[in-house]
């Protein structure tokens, strides 16, 4: 692949050539990355976007030979500044790591020593890389290490350890070392995955004013496209090991030409709630059927924008004859105090996790509630689902205040009220087969004898369009979306009328998480479901929910329509969190 | 894919779709086999030689206990005769004789099922009691945890041992293989109950128990269904080692002179009796104990074998 942006005759800082990456397994070598070609000139940004699995953390990690376990390069080149690194001992390649290519792991959390200040761990790695000797220079190159991190009270900070900080603060401090020595080279692996939205965009802001000033060049590694093309100028799509396009970020986003990457856009939800967006701006009077997106280009995947736009359609033709329906969920000041044991003597602190939360739920409508970690969204579904106990406040599901059912009542209740929770991994017993997951909630409930039992799960495989065979597998065997399509099952199987829905798709790949959203749909308009949807990611709300309730430190900031709280934000907090939705920076020309 | 020649801008690369065909989003691709924790961990283990090495020595030894008839025909005890005391092994006699005049060999074979129920029981004593209090205090926490694991911590700073020698002086009158395997097992449950208390508590967080919890389950059958399924593993493997452990503690204490009375036959009896020849007949001492060792080792190899096949963890790094 030839980069013809560049002068003629100008050596690339990074050129990859047909990279070929193993993993040494029982039954032979597993390829991993399979003929990777990759250009990147200094000072460039260039993004590698796919799913997991698709070989972009290999990549990112032959290039400073840190393959993790029997990984191997099987092949190619990957020449950086004339040298080339597979050719390379460790020792040598120990001289390139933190010297010229800086690296930001993607765990804040786990990535710094918890027993060391971090004074201490970025003076090491100073001390290493031989920017500067001497007790006192290397302590002054840690504090400016520090400042230009972004970091207040540098001098002070140094002294604190890890737990001192938070993520966003850590992952600052992870640039800060990958930055120290003023790498030609910096690759960030997925370097904000695990922070929210809001605290996401000030340090890739920082990160690029940063890498600007200094010069290098950045190779960033992202699952999420719409982030990619709004960093990167350069994009790579990977897909099982192989590059399946290569371009700038704008071409590629706006002309996808190999399906995978069509199908990637089509599933992005920043990229689809960006487009909505636009789309409405523009002008409110147009359907959004104006549009001159053409959803026939996607061959296979599934179409968040198509699924938003039917919608929104559909919205707008009963708007028309605006029927109130009955409340589903009606959620009247309802407080959760925590204690935790004080730190200091005496000081047996509170936290409010919820504070006078009010909100109402529409029969078979989507009622989001999105905020960033520690909102006390989580809080509040656990509390509608009756799996903690409000410290005030009520809860009406279909007019009826829940504090008082038990036994046969409170049954009764969880029967029509279910959840689907978020980690796919855990959300299913490991020992229990498929058949007996789904079946659960008919066993307790005693619905049916065994063999309507069976019919049911059957039926219920079905709706979530998995095999009848997996009746008597077991979870190991599924991949995550499949669980949370078991999940699904069980949550449906005695036939609710709310399904509470906690961060249900967030652990999801994006094509998995635009399968499932498109499900969930389906049953939706199928079933007349009433979801109450619980996520920190505000494009996806915008794809799914009739309205939304943002949440922060444990209060609604802002109530009101998807459309409204979007196009009319009324919160300084709401219009934060929109604008740090990846992707929001593009000018798409749609 | 495209109508027209689609415009491709400079530098845009396009792979060709042959390279690498699509595959249906989250397609399900399932093994022939089905799988799951104790499916995969029995598979891991039957590829070990250790495994089988284990199982064997162990059924032997099972065998033995129960059939000793079908390895030696020489009665252990009856047929002692102080002539042949500390006697080198003839023809019948492979192992040679004690100094009582006994034939070493059946003495072994003999005192299996002794070593072995004293085995068994501790470890059914200390399975039993350390699940209940492990899950209890575990799954249901707060006072009930806190008086669960203050006990088990009273227990657990008294070495099972020195109890067990406190408790068969006193009970010295109803020395017998029911109240040595109670001496040694009251002592020695809360390792068991700490390791499922631990696992216990990891478990109780997992998503599906809170989903089990929404669904009405009842808590007792969350902690039956859900809970103890998944955190039994670990016990497992404690419990296969312990009852090595056991058959040791049985072998001091008779050795002590605390265990079982002389009349009955056991490998620490054996041992203990065989202390003041050591220097003059060194075999019957070291028949005794190799029967002693070899039967602990199995039983601590097969725990071994059961912990690698059951940890994800080290299964992934080989």
């Amino acid at each position: 692949m030839s980069d013809p942006t560049t002068t003629p005759g100008a050596r690339p800082l990074l050129e990859i050539k047909n990279l070929e990456v193993g993993f040494q397994s029982s039954d032979g070598i597993i390829p991993a990355v399979r003929g990777v070609d990759l250009t990147l000139m200094a000072g460039q940004t260039l993004a590698i976007v796919g799913e997991s699995g698709s070989g972009k953390s290999t990549t990112a990690s032959a290039i400073i030979n840190l393959l993790p376990g029997a990984g191997r390069i099987t092949g190619g080149s990957i020449l950086f500044d004339g040298k080339e690194l597979t050719n390379y001992s460790t020792k040598q390649m120990e001289d390139i790591r933190g010297r010229e290519i800086g690296y930001v792991p993607q765990d804040p959390m786990s990535n710094l020593n918890p027993v060391w200040s971090v004074g201490f761990q970025v003076e090491e790695t100073i001390r290493a890389n031989g920017i500067a000797t001497g007790r006192k220079a290397v302590r002054e190159h840690a504090i400016q290490v520090l400042r230009e991190a972004g970091l207040q009270d540098a001098d002070k900070r140094l002294k604190q350890f890890p737990h001192q900080f938070s993520g966003g603060m850590r992952q600052r401090v992870l640039i800060g070392i990958g930055l120290s020595s003023r790498p030609k080279l910096l690759i960030a692996d997925e370097p904000t995955s695990a922070l929210d939205v809001t605290v996401q965009r000030r340090i890739l802001d920082h990160l690029e004013t940063l890498t600007r000033d200094i010069g290098t060049a950045v190779l960033f590694i992202t699952h999420d496209l719409g982030l990619a093309a709004e960093r990167a100028e350069q994009l790579v799509v990977m897909y099982k090991g192989r590059i399946v396009e290569a371009g700038p970020s704008r071409e590629i986003l706006e002309n996808p030409l190999h399906p995978y990457t069509q199908r990637l856009v089509a599933a992005a939800p920043s990229l689809a709630s960006r487009r909505i967006l636009s789309a409405t701006q523009e002008s409110a009077t147009h359907s959004l059927s104006d549009l001159d997106y053409a959803p026939t280009t996607v061959t296979e995947g599934i179409d968040l924008i198509a699924a938003a736009e039917e919608r929104v359609e559909r919205e707008r033709a009963g708007g028309a004859a605006p029927t109130r329906r009955p409340d589903a969920i009606v959620v009247n000041d309802l407080t959760k105090v925590y204690k935790i044991r004080g730190q200091g003597k005496g000081s047996a602190g509170e936290i409010t996790a919820a504070d006078h939360v009010s909100f109402a739920v529409e029969k078979g409508t989507t009622t989001a509630i999105v905020g960033e970690s520690g909102s006390g969204k989580s809080t509040v579904a656990k509390m509608i689902l009756k799996l903690e106990q409000p410290t005030s406040g009520q809860i009406l599901i279909d007019g009826v205040d829940v504090a008082p059912l038990k036994g046969r009542s409170l049954l009764d209740l969880r029967r029509r009220l279910q959840p689907v929770f978020q980690d796919p991994y855990g959300s299913l017993n490991p020992l229990r087969n498929i058949g007996n997951t789904i079946a659960e909630p008919l066993l307790v409930h005693k619905a049916g004898d065994h063999a309507s039992r069976r019919a049911r799960v059957l039926e219920l495989l079905d709706q979530v369009a998995l095999p009848q065979s997996l009746i008597t597998r077991y979870p190991n065997e599924l991949s995550g979306g499949q669980r949370q399509r078991v999940a699904i099952a069980r949550a449906l199987a005695l036939k609710p009328d709310i399904v509470v829905l906690d961060e249900a798709v967030s652990a999801l790949d994006v094509l998995v998480q635009a399968q499932i959203l498109k499900l969930l749909a389906e049953l939706q308009s199928e079933l007349e479901l009433t979801y109450l949807f619980i996520t920190h990611d505000l494009a996806v709300v915008r794809v799914i929910a009739d309205n939304v309730c943002v949440m922060q430190k444990g209060r609604i900031v802002e109530a009101a329509s998807t459309d409204e709280v979007f196009d009319h934000p009324q919160e300084q907090y709401t219009k934060e969190l929109l604008n740090a939705i990846p992707g929001a920076g593009i000018a798409l020309g749609v | 894919m495209s109508n027209n020649t689609p415009t491709r801008g400079p530098g845009h690369f396009v792979a060709p779709l042959e390279e690498t065909p699509l595959v249906a989003v989250d397609a399900i691709k399932l093994d022939e086999r089905k799988s799951n924790l104790w499916i995969d961990a029995w598979r891991d283990m039957r590829r070990r030689p250790m495994f089988w090495i284990s199982a064997v020595i162990i059924l032997l030894v099972i065998f033995v206990a129960f059939f000793p008839t079908l390895f030696t025909q020489v009665p252990p005890n009856d047929d002692c005769q102080l002539a042949n005391s500390n006697g080198a092994p003839t023809g019948e006699h492979i192992l040679g004789f004690t100094k009582q005049g006994c034939d070493i060999f059946s003495r072994i074979v003999h005192g299996t099922a002794t070593s072995l129920s004293v085995g068994i029981i501790v470890t059914i004593l200390t399975t039993v009691l350390g699940i209940l209090f492990g899950a209890f205090a575990g799954f249901y926490g707060g006072w009930l945890d806190s008086v669960l694991s203050r006990a088990g911590d009273i227990f657990f700073s008294i070495p099972y041992i020195l109890a067990a020698v406190v408790i068969m002086s006193v009970f010295s009158a109803y020395r017998n293989v029911f109240v040595i395997s109670l001496a040694i097992g009251i002592f020695a449950w809360p390792a068991t109950a700490r390791v499922l208390r631990a696992e216990i508590l990891r478990v109780k967080q997992s998503d599906y128990v809170m989903a089990a919890q929404a669904v009405g389950v009842s808590n007792f059958r969350i902690l039956l269904r859900h809970v103890l399924p998944n955190s039994i593993a670990p016990v497992i493997v404690v419990t296969t080692i312990s009852l090595g452990a056991a058959i040791v503690a049985e072998a001091t204490l008779s050795f002590l002179g605390v265990g079982l009375p002389n009349s009955t036959m056991s490998w620490g009896n054996d041992i203990s009796a065989a202390q003041v020849d050591l220097r003059t007949a060194p075999q019957t001492l070291i028949y005794p104990s190799l029967a002693l060792s070899i039967t602990v080792l199995a039983f601590i190899m097969m725990g071994e074998v059961i912990r690698d096949a059951l940890d994800p963890k080290a299964r992934a790094q080989r």
